[in-house]
């Protein structure tokens, strides 16, 4: 077992229904060609072999060049296979869509993540509290994630999870992932983002409920609060080798990130101090739940 | 950093005197480019060079050149392969490794660039230059003195890039540098203006081939060839060439807008000021996938000449075949979005792209099986080409598979800029192009050269490849599979490191078979003398280029023949006669063969200029870099001698019989 887990089978290894729908189109896949693959390279062998020069069993036929029957055979034969194979690609795309919501009994959970030069920042809307180069998630919980980049393009993925995508500044994305049982999941960018990108790492740890809820009431009392000063101070290139807690956040900090506004300079925000900027604000963020 | 009128950017701090990597790579460089132009001083050789090489506009000698330059760019690029490798080998847990981000970012860029743009790119160019004539019964491409400007902007995007090394840094941002990382606010250095400046220029080279193969192909075709009587090869060169006329334009234009928005502050991709660096990435992969078929169709070209040749049979399924490459040629601008599904397009946008890539394989697949078929019934010569094929044919289906893989969206999303990435492309370029560009250069040496090469080093050569190539890549797959991605410096992952280990050791076989190669062609030149081949047709070809005599005349025939039928040469043989058919002709008239031109070379060399003070911001250089390219062609379109006339060699004259009585 130890050997499996230092190996990190990633993708082979999944923890959560996406990753495992995912995994299970990918043997498929593979197994359908593999019915033609095979065949195709043991002729490829074979018929090289039977037909070389030397083999006086040989029966040549130099004057085969053209066959209509074998015609329709070779075209038919990698058309149903993309027949089959487009289906499970239309069908896969629509049931594994990125912002698709996953149903489970479990109440979901929001995230909020803004890629840095080179960390992430994991933001708790509607608990108040945010974390860097860490995710905590309660085990069994849809995990409804709304991803952004402060800097340039990174891609978001947790292999054992499942499906990763990219986080560009201007613009938001949308993924849905689920753990299913507790553990740690590394999680790590996919995208090359320059000079710290290999450090780009995180875990994802998903929690027992109970254990959940009191690393949020821990995560409370961290005195840190993510505020336009701190922030900066986070978004300065660099790494960050230990995770971060923040104890209170601002109001609309992932917005403002998204439409390149300034942090709001107080943690304690309340809807009566939201800053003009914020009214201004044509975007729609529909999952922010403050 | 300061800017000075004469010097722009450029001081001292841009050699790298502090990291001794780079210094003694470019100071082996510099040595065994002195030793080459001592050596040609020595013997004399100056005159001999620049008049039947450097100022020549024989298709011949330009595709020689495409070649050569190809090989010694395969070995740059390989050093960056062998020093990523060893760096991956080496950094995994706590360990960093002897590359630092830095250094290693400009590795993995300059590989990827030198090898698609400077290697495979070039080797194909070259093997179509070298070919279509001659297969087409033409005396030369359409335009001679072009096909020179051509080869020379080439060169020119190789040498600035190389520059790089030694005289400030290449992009750190990948081999397609995406923005908004490539942009002055994260990239301020020269780096990314290389690159950009290297490919404008080399890209503008790569264009004017395209629209010279591509008349020289619609144009030039000796009398009677139709389409339907035309050499695979060339339509899968037809092809390719079609696709650069549409796709490069594509990226000049891409890069031209990175471009002003690094030098002249627009805001095109930017982060900042409405720019959006997403409308970058769907531009570079419209010309990207393309730019994959522009590789791989005259690979599947050169195979299925190799294929029908040792195999002693016609190609299988020719019209097939036809559909086949023009069908490719099509879709390939169809689906482009399957390099970001991860990008958020949504289901229906993913799920049609998708399936668009997935209905390229169908063509792709019809071509597998039609040389299968031509295997089938023939009598199969082990020659070192047909052993790059079969190794082709094994190991290409094994990319394609993984690429119809990624092309299923929810696959690719846990696959996506992963090693299992790394390693599908790889499988068809290493598997796919550089393969058949091993079968052409060994098929098609002996046509150049007129002597073969070393069957022994050149078969040690293809299992060294081939061998490395499985050991080298496999464990990509399995890494990708364990959610290793791309580029990264370093791994905490310790149980990684056995099969980057693996990989090394892959590559490190890999590289013997490019010693191996080097070994071949030292060898084959030494021993030339037992190795000539007086036929013009060594391995019993079939189309117009095994007619003549080896290597071919600069005119290629003495008279144009007349084509009756697919695969004239092998019908000229089976009919008893060793002689092409000619067609009708004046016996007044003359023949002519365009005069050499220094254009080219001299044009290159303004480019170089150009490029290098753009790079550095040298304005007065740049503008005499410009008006010395539009002096060069003024002469040049002024000139008053276009060609010369030749008299045809008896032999020559003999491989052809007068015209039928009609």
């Amino acid at each position: 077992m130890s050997v499996i887990s230092s190996l990190q089978v990633g993708v082979l290894d999944p923890q959560g229904p996406v990753a495992a729908a995912e995994r299970t189109i990918l043997l498929n896949a593979t197994v359908i060609m593999l019915a033609v693959i095979i065949p195709v390279i043991l002729l490829t062998l074979a018929f090289a072999w039977w037909f070389r020069a030397g083999n006086a069993k040989a029966k040549r036929s130099p004057d085969f060049a053209y066959s209509g029957p074998v015609e329709v055979v070779v075209w038919a034969i990698p058309m149903l296979i993309v027949l089959f194979l487009g289906g499970i690609a239309w069908i896969g795309s629509h049931d594994l869509d990125p912002p698709k919501r996953i149903l489970a009994k479990h109440s979901p959970i929001d995230v909020q993540v803004v890629s840095l030069d080179w960390k992430w920042l994991f933001i708790y809307p509607a608990l108040g509290v945010a974390s860097v180069n860490k995710l905590v998630v309660p085990a069994g919980a849809p995990l409804r994630l709304q991803l952004t980049s402060a800097t340039v393009m990174n891609s978001f993925f947790v292999p054992q999870l499942g499906s990763q995508i990219y986080t560009m500044a201007g613009m938001s994305t949308r993924l849905n992932l689920l753990a299913d049982k507790p553990g740690v999941y590394p999680g790590l960018s996919a995208q090359f983002s320059g000079q710290g990108f290999s450090d780009m790492r995180f875990n994802v740890q998903a929690l027992p409920e109970g254990q959940f809820n009191q690393w949020v009431a821990t995560a409370k009392r961290n005195p840190a609060q993510l505020t336009a000063a701190t922030y900066a101070q986070l978004a300065k290139p660099g790494l960050q080798a230990t995770p971060l807690e923040f104890g209170a956040i601002g109001q609309g900090v992932f917005d403002a990130i998204v439409d390149a506004r300034p942090l709001p300079v107080s943690a304690s925000a309340t809807e009566s101090a939201a800053s003009p900027a914020d009214d201004a604000s044509t975007s729609d963020h529909s999952a922010m739940a403050m | 950093m300061s800017s000075s009128v004469l010097l722009g950017k450029l001081d001292w701090s841009a050699i790298p005197l502090n990291e001794p990597l780079p210094l003694i790579s470019a100071a082996v460089v510099v040595a065994v480019i002195a030793a080459i132009l001592g050596l040609v001083t020595y013997k004399r050789a100056w005159p001999y060079f620049w008049k039947e090489w450097i100022t020549s506009v024989d298709h011949k000698r330009v595709g020689v050149m495409y070649v050569v330059l190809a090989l010694v760019m395969l070995l740059r690029g390989f050093a960056d392969a062998l020093m990523m490798r060893s760096q991956l080998a080496m950094a995994a847990g706590t360990a960093h490794g002897y590359l630092p981000p830095d250094h290693y970012n400009q590795i993995f860029s300059a590989h990827g660039t030198i090898m698609i743009f400077f290697v495979a790119m070039t080797f194909m160019v070259g093997l179509m230059n070298f070919v279509v004539p001659l297969q087409i019964g033409a005396r030369d491409v359409a335009f001679p003195v072009l096909n020179s400007v051509s080869f020379w902007l080439t060169a020119s995007g190789a040498l600035l890039l190389n520059m790089s090394l030694v005289i400030g840094e290449f992009a750190r941002t990948g081999w397609l540098v995406y923005p908004p990382l490539s942009e002055l606010a994260y990239s301020p250095g020269v780096g990314v203006d290389y690159y950009l400046w290297s490919l404008q220029i080399s890209g503008v080279g790569t264009l004017l081939s395209g629209v010279n193969l591509t008349t020289t192909i619609l144009k030039l075709r000796a009398p009677g060839m139709g389409y339907s009587r035309m050499p695979i090869f060339t339509w899968t060169a037809l092809a390719s060439n079609l696709l650069i006329i549409a796709a490069f334009p594509i990226l000049t234009a891409t890069l031209g807008m990175l471009l002003l928005d690094r030098y002249l502050g627009f805001h095109f991709f930017t982060n900042d000021g409405g720019g959006n660096a997403m409308m970058y990435i769907n531009l570079i992969w419209a010309w990207g996938h393309p730019e994959v078929y522009i590789l791989i169709l005259p690979a599947f070209g050169v195979f299925s000449e190799v294929i029908a040749t040792f195999s002693g049979k016609a190609l299988f399924g020719y019209r097939s075949m036809v559909i086949a490459t023009m069908g490719i040629c099509i879709l390939s601008f169809m689906v482009w979005l399957h390099h970001f599904f991860t990008m958020g397009a949504g289901a229906d946008v993913n799920g049609f792209f998708g399936i668009m890539t997935m209905i390229i394989a169908i063509p792709t697949g019809v071509k597998v099986f039609n040389w299968l078929f031509t295997l089938y019934g023939g009598t199969v010569r082990f020659n070192t080409p047909l052993l790059w094929a079969i190794g082709f044919m094994i190991t290409f289906v094994i990319g394609g598979m993984t690429g119809v893989l990624m092309a299923v969206p929810p696959a690719d999303f846990v696959l996506h800029n992963s090693l299992f990435l790394v390693a599908h492309f790889h499988n068809v370029v290493i598997g796919g192009v550089v393969f058949g560009a091993f079968a052409g250069y060994t098929y098609w040496f002996p046509k150049a050269f007129g002597f073969t090469l070393d069957e022994r080093l050149g078969k040690a050569s293809f299992w060294c490849w081939l061998i490395g190539f499985y050991l080298a890549f496999m464990p990509l797959y399995l890494l990708g599979l364990m959610g290793a991605t791309r580029r990264m410096q370093h791994y905490p992952e310790t149980g990684w490191q056995p099969m980057m280990i693996v990989a090394l050791v892959g590559a490190l076989v890999i590289f013997a078979g490019i010693l191996l190669t080097i070994a071949q062609l030292v060898v084959s030149i030494r021993t030339r003398d037992q190795r000539r081949d007086h036929s013009g047709d060594p391995w019993q070809g079939r189309t117009l280029e095994w007619s003549t005599r080896s290597p071919p005349p600069e005119y290629n025939f003495a008279r144009l023949p007349q084509i009756k039928g697919l695969d004239a040469w092998h019908q000229a043989r089976e009919e008893g006669r060793k002689t092409l058919e000619a067609a009708p002709y004046d016996p007044a008239e003359k023949l002519h063969v365009p005069r050499g031109s220094a254009t080219g070379f001299v044009a290159a060399f303004f480019s170089v200029a150009m490029g290098f003070a753009l790079v550095w911001h040298i304005w007065w250089l740049a503008i005499i870099g410009l008006v010395g390219i539009v002096a060069t062609g003024l002469v040049h379109a002024w000139r008053t001698v276009h060609d010369i006339e030749v008299i045809p060699e008896d032999t020559d004259l003999a491989r052809l019989i007068g015209p039928s009585p009609p």
